[in-house]
């Protein structure tokens, strides 16, 4: 019961942490660089946790960080309903993956996700962004063993302490 | 080796629910990032979440500011002293150069006043602060910490100690969103300082790049001349520096010049902006002449109202519309 609270806990705090980090500022140079956080975070628990992430809980972290970020209602809810979809399905092969692999399917993950972005952006309206716009996909790629093996980390620890 | 019936393989498991449950959730995205470029529903959710919303926009801010107070705390005592020195003589030049001034604006209030004109010259600013969040690197937007509760409207100019920054487009209780000039979204008509040619500038999405396009091939444009606001269109008050022109070409088409410009106001660093209060020169027709016909003072008790020195009226007078409107009732 204590170990299901301290689960859900994290779960909530990771995702929360990344909207919040997705907010957060960067040098201008290193702007562009700036990993796509909620989907990482998003990806780990659908890898681990598939029975708790489901499209509906993707959509919701989505319209959240629409909220947030302000630019157009329902974007990154399709993004993240889109990348998490794709995860859940080909979960059971993403799983056993070694790391590199993995980061790989991220990598792919992520560039389709950007395509998914320039899309939206491209049918509101907006001109073609710049060359950096395909950087961010490359730096989540590296982004990802560390946010995965910290979360995995955190939830052993918990686990251990469990026991 | 059977596989086990019962136990359905997880890759296939219900994969029809699935893609159906995908299809239904992706078409409700698409029907909400329609409406909501239609209606703006996005802009009442956030005013709506506000309470939530603002808490969060701090919070994400706060460790780029403590990054830079700690910055400043443990910065050598040899860059503070050189620091110092250089503040110390560029507010002596600032002074001489505001005392310059004092002149020059009594002056100019005096012929004013001699003109007549009843507009104000004194600026009625707002003084905001940038709150340190990242919008997105694709959209030119900045968070500043005033809103609806201190004042702030929608399109109100923000401006910074160089030149124009942009202007409000959302307003939420306790912070305003600023379209920066150069966001691919924004145009400010601008006017040439040394040939007085009028042009709109463009942003483009590049941070300190603005387009100034449709310029005439045969125009007086240089590189080096100075670009202000031009007052035309009513949102962005006359005389205001908006950048300095780096580079002339032949756009697409070859009909017209294009010249690229440097914003003068510093977009990417962040500080205090200064939103101006007053509205800009009015839009639509000019108001009916003050003094027209007889002196008021001849004029029946009824009429008084509508006098051009009543206060009532001259407060009307910095709405365009009621201005026009209180205008033509003017007998």
């Amino acid at each position: 019961m204590n170990r299901q609270r301290a689960q859900n806990w994290i779960f909530g705090v990771s995702l929360a942490l990344s909207l919040l980090l997705m907010l957060m500022p960067l040098p201008q140079t290193w702007a562009p660089l700036k990993p796509y956080w909620p989907a990482l975070v998003l990806v780990y628990w659908a890898l681990e946790l598939p029975e708790r992430v489901t499209l509906g809980l993707a959509f919701l972290v989505g319209l959240g960080a629409d909220v947030l970020d302000g630019a157009l209602l329902g974007e990154q809810a399709l993004r993240l309903v889109a990348l998490s979809f794709i995860v859940l399905r080909f979960r059971s092969r993403l799983r056993f993956f070694p790391m590199w692999q993995q980061a790989l399917a991220v990598l792919v993950l992520l560039l389709n996700d950007r395509v998914l972005l320039l899309l939206v952006r491209l049918f509101a309206g907006d001109p073609r962004p710049p060359a950096t716009f395909w950087l961010a996909p490359f730096t989540g790629t590296l982004a990802w063993p560390f946010v995965f093996l910290l979360l995995d980390d955190i939830r052993a620890r918990l686990r251990a302490k469990e026991t | 080796m059977a596989l086990p019936d019962k136990e359905s393989s997880p890759i296939f498991a219900d994969a029809a629910a699935g893609t159906l449950r995908l299809i239904g959730y992706l078409a409700l995205a698409c029907v909400l990032m329609v409406l909501d470029h239609r209606n703006d529903w996005l802009h009442r959710a956030r005013v709506t979440a506000s309470l939530v919303v603002e808490p969060v926009y701090r919070l994400a801010a706060w460790p780029a500011e403590a990054a830079q107070d700690a910055g400043v705390a443990f910065s050598q005592r040899r860059a503070l002293i050189d620091e110092n020195r250089q503040l110390r003589e560029a507010l002596l030049l600032a002074q001489a150069r505001l005392n310059r001034m004092n002149a020059v604006t009594e002056q100019n209030a005096r012929l004013k006043q001699l003109l007549e004109t009843r507009r104000m010259l004194g600026m009625n600013v707002q003084l905001a602060r940038l709150i340190n969040v990242d919008l997105g690197a694709a959209r030119n937007r900045v968070m500043i910490d005033a809103g609806s509760r201190e004042g702030v409207r929608v399109g109100q100019v923000v401006i910074d100690a160089h030149g124009v920054m942009g202007q409000v487009v959302e307003v939420l209780p306790h912070s305003a969103t600023v379209l920066l000039i150069t966001d691919a979204n924004h145009s400010i008509p601008v006017v040439d300082e040394r040939s007085g040619l009028r042009g709109i500038a463009h942003g483009s999405n590049v941070p300190d790049r603005l387009l100034v396009s449709d310029i005439p091939l045969s125009a007086d444009v240089k590189v080096g001349d100075r670009v202000t606001t031009s007052g035309l269109g009513g949102r962005f008050p006359a005389g205001f520096p908006v950048g300095t022109i780096e580079s002339i070409g032949p756009d697409p088409s070859g009909m017209f010049a294009q010249a690229i410009a440097r914003p003068a106001a510093a977009l990417a660093r962040s500080g205090e902006v200064l939103l101006l209060r007053d509205l800009p020169e009015q839009v639509g027709p000019p108001t009916v002449a003050p003094e027209f016909g007889p002196p008021a003072s001849l004029a029946p008790a009824g009429n008084a109202a509508a006098a051009p020195n009543d206060p009532a009226a001259a407060a009307a007078l910095q709405k365009p519309v009621a201005a026009t409107a209180s205008g033509g009732t003017t007998p």
